[in-house]
């Protein structure tokens, strides 16, 4: 006699089950070729897919300011696990702030910036979107680059707002579709949000120039759209933190609605902590600070505050002259890897004479690259040479090395020769 | 007086400018203009007050966060080793969305039992969670895409962001009786005519111990009273663990209300929270889990919940499942675990003593047994506003329903709050 058929029986008839048929989600996109090259036991397989660092032996990396800054924290015993505020550690959100908009920006000068911690950048985008699903009109939309990160759609349409997208990436150039950009901006109605990369477009690679960041603005302001910066990779473009935060300081100077999810997970190498913060630059002193109380109200009953360890350590970082340094220094030296990785790829596939332009390697910016493989191509990858990537064609440049780049230009160059591309 | 030509066009340039920015800035505060100052957090708010109050003599009786005999917040010895190996340890890559296995297989052996048949037979669906807060969420948005006809029915009282979490979440919610104020106790003929009377297969939340605000729990009999109404009427019951230790000192104990709906069948649900019994407010580390009929429902359950998970935050926060795992994993941590939680459970029902016999021994009019009675962090006092916002004039600081944190109670303070109490209840 089993009695547990005897309990699942008791309860199926009258039980108001509300477990039955619920069907199994689909697996998601990029933590699922996490698991297939989990699962490969080729000597020979390379993990080009989830967009985190690694260094030339292919490891992951803690930032040594970041060890730094863990050791500083344990051996503080004046450090409780108190609640943090609901918008977060208050030292956090100031330095974060100044790292985002310059220490001389106006907004931050005037007191116009509402700014709260948030579950990296997932849960800035999260937490903003919910504010505009409550305040501005009924029917507000979301608009997106084409292609963009998988989670945007997730998020905007979760938050209960309508998406769409924007031109973006040409397949031609493999580079920016400027006009094709600027004219479907100019044709949303009032009010739109447009989600804008702010350095280091993912997946592509693709930034804008700075002109064209200036021509960007000039529609966003003339049609009145709202200005909504995605920032994952501050200081990952170029290297230089100031650089990359130029498209994000043209904004938040220019008056146009603007607010910005900002991301230490790649920076910083702290993408299990999940820290990042969620800002709004607002146009008086006032309406930040009725902002930031309904940010409060936003979080209080999705998680009611944020985890502390992640704050604590940016704050560390931020807060202390020489791991500053120390952690521009390191951005710096990560980013000179990923440059010379882009160099090397496009030097092999041009000794192997691979058919193609491959000059978008060395234009694309950041972590990523859109490599222009076609899905069919990308599977002949995988199959034949155990390299993960991203259907899409993305690669994360990280994942190459020299020792694994060689063999990488080889299996594309192989791809792209069996397989015709249909680009 | 008139500019010169050159001056003039600056200034008729610098004009225009000011009125285009002007014009600029209107249409710019149009966006946010409308929206006003939210109200204080009413539990986060009292923080607030409390801090800002420059009486030394002040207490925070507000947030339910364990406070030590000198009023000093606490890191548990446990947790403190814990960190000390895991630190410099770790890579910091994703956790996977549902978070750290290892921990929510320890977790769930604290709410279901080391021998659950559930957890042996692969039923339980389980996500590390945001602590109780982000636990109650996905069990909210849950409902809402998978039940979405469904009602959460919620404690009067209640904590008060349960009411903001189910509603953000867009599921309706109703009340059912449970704290009778007269009594200072549990109002369970009330309790049990609201779930009778509730549409079959509707949701329940439940404290599984130490009700926050009230401390008033159903003894055990009661328990399997409510288990069989809410069996056979069909009801989900959702249990809300956030002190599992902190009642009684006995983690066993404390889950018997779970054990025994899972005993007569129930396929129950259930929030877990560590702010509280590992001193881990901060960390926001919990697990959310629903018992399924089979191994294959639980494979589809999960994977749904992680689903609900990727547009929130992606993946949960490494550091406090880490801590929790190293604790629960090694027998001598978590032997030193319950030690240090039984001690801090003790102090509280030392504390409800104290304060119980220092009214009596004011002579108070009242009766204070329900001091005693009450379970957990919290006493409801049944203090009336009026009479709170007096307290607040005596620099002691709790919530406007009455609630104190009895963890904020102390040997040094104990007396003074009694003295304040009996002055605003005799007024």
């Amino acid at each position: 006699f089993d009695i547990s058929l005897l309990r699942v029986e008791i309860m199926g008839e009258n039980s108001n089950n509300i477990l039955r048929d619920i069907p199994e989600a689909p697996e998601d996109a990029i933590f699922g070729i996490s698991a297939a090259y989990k699962a490969d036991t080729s000597p020979d397989k390379v993990n080009l897919g989830v967009g985190a660092y690694r260094n030339d032996a292919g490891e992951p990396v803690v930032l040594k300011v970041v060890r730094e800054a863990e050791i500083r924290l344990v051996h503080d015993e004046s450090l409780r696990k108190e609640y943090l505020p609901i918008d977060g550690l208050p030292q956090f959100r100031t330095l974060s702030a100044q790292l985002l908009l310059g220490k001389d920006s106006a907004p931050l000068r005037e007191g116009r910036v509402a700014i709260a911690q948030a579950l990296s950048g997932t849960g800035a985008l999260r937490v903003g979107m919910e504010l505009i699903r409550r305040f501005f009109p009924e029917g507000t939309r979301v608009v997106s680059s084409n292609p963009t990160w998988g989670n945007h759609k997730a998020i905007v349409e979760r938050s209960g707002l309508a998406y769409s997208t924007y031109r973006y990436y040409d397949p031609a150039t493999r580079g920016l579709n400027l006009g094709g950009m600027l004219e479907d901006l100019h044709a949303l109605p009032a009010g739109t949000v447009v989600i804008l990369h702010a350095v280091a477009h993912n997946p592509t690679g693709v930034d804008p120039s700075r002109e064209g960041w200036d021509q960007i603005l000039a529609v966003v302001r003339e049609r009145q759209l709202v200005a909504f910066l995605d920032c994952a990779y501050q200081g990952f473009g170029s290297g230089c933190l100031e650089k990359d935060a130029y498209a994000i300081r043209l904004f938040a100077e220019s008056g146009v609605p603007t607010l910005v999810a900002q991301s230490y997970s790649k920076n910083m190498g702290l993408y299990s902590e999940r820290v990042g913060t969620i800002t709004v630059v607002c146009p008086t002193a006032a309406s930040a600070a009725a902002v930031q109380s309904q940010l409060k109200k936003v979080i209080r009953p999705m998680y009611s505050n944020p985890p502390r360890n992640g704050a604590y350590i940016v704050a560390t970082i931020l807060g202390d002259p020489q791991l500053l340094t120390g952690w521009r220094d390191e951005l710096a030296a990560m980013a000179e890897r990923v440059l010379a990785m882009r160099k090397a790829l496009y030097d092999h596939l041009q000794k192997l004479g691979t058919p193609g332009s491959w000059e978008h390697i060395l234009n694309q910016a950041g972590m990523f690259t859109f490599t222009g493989l076609s899905p069919a191509q990308v599977e002949s990858v995988t199959k034949n040479f155990h390299i993960y990537l991203l259907k899409s064609g993305r690669i994360n440049m990280c994942g190459l090395n020299s020792s694994n780049i060689a063999y990488v230009a080889k299996a594309f160059d192989d791809a792209v020769r069996k397989i015709p591309a249909s680009m | 007086r008139r500019p010169g030509r050159g001056q003039g066009m600056a200034a008729m340039l610098r004009g225009a400018e000011r009125l285009a920015a002007q014009r600029l800035g209107a249409r710019a505060a149009s966006w946010w203009g409308h929206v006003e100052a939210a109200p204080k957090d009413p539990i986060l708010g009292v923080t607030e007050k409390f801090l800002a109050d420059p009486n030394p003599e002040k207490m925070n009786l507000g947030v339910g966060a364990y406070r030590d005999d000198d009023g000093q917040p606490v890191v548990l010895d446990c947790v403190r080793e814990a960190e000390r190996r895991i630190c410099n340890n770790k890579f910091m890559e994703y956790l996977p969305m549902g978070g750290l296995k290892p921990f929510v297989d320890e977790s769930l052996k604290l709410a279901y039992g080391d021998d659950s048949a559930e957890l042996a037979e692969g039923r339980v669906a389980a996500i590390q969670s945001l602590s109780g807060t982000g636990s109650c969420r996905v069990m909210a948005d849950f409902m809402h895409r998978f039940k979405p006809d469904a009602k959460i029915y919620i404690t009067v009282p209640t904590w008060a962001n349960h009411h903001n979490i189910w509603r953000d979440a867009n599921v309706e919610q109703d009340t059912f009786r449970y704290y009778h104020p007269e009594t200072r106790g549990l109002d369970f003929e009330g309790m049990v005519e609201d779930m009778k009377a509730a549409p079959s297969g509707s949701f329940f939340l439940l404290h599984a111990c130490a009700h926050n605000p009230t401390g008033v729990d159903p003894t055990l009999e009661q328990w399997k009273e409510i288990s069989q109404v809410m069996k056979d009427k069909g009801h989900f019951a959702f249990f809300d663990m956030a002190y599992q230790g902190f009642a009684s000192g006995d983690f066993e104990r404390d889950a018997a209300s779970i054990k025994t709906f899972l005993d007569d069948g129930h396929l129950i649900g259930c929030s877990q929270s560590f702010a509280k019994n590992m001193g881990m407010y901060g960390q926001r580390i919990g697990a959310f889990s629903l018992v399924c009929a089979d191994k294959n429902e639980a494979a589809a359950v999960e994977s749904q919940m992680k689903r609900l998970a990727r547009p929130t935050y992606s993946n949960p926060p490494v550091h406090g499942a880490l801590l929790a795992h190293t604790v629960l994993a090694d027998a001598e941590l978590k032997k030193q675990w319950y030690a240090e939680v039984k001690g801090m459970a003790d102090r509280i029902i030392d504390m409800r003593s104290a304060l119980r016999s220092e009214l009596e021994k004011l002579g108070s009019p009242h009766s204070w047994n329900h001091v005693t009675d009450q379970i957990g962090m919290f006493a409801f006092t049944g203090l009336s506003p009026e009479q709170v916002d007096k307290m607040y004039e005596h620099s002691i600081y709790l919530t406007r329903n009455g609630r104190i944190s009895m963890a904020g109670v102390n040997t040094k303070n104990v007396k003074r709050l009694a003295e304040c109490i009996h002055s605003v209840t005799t007024a």
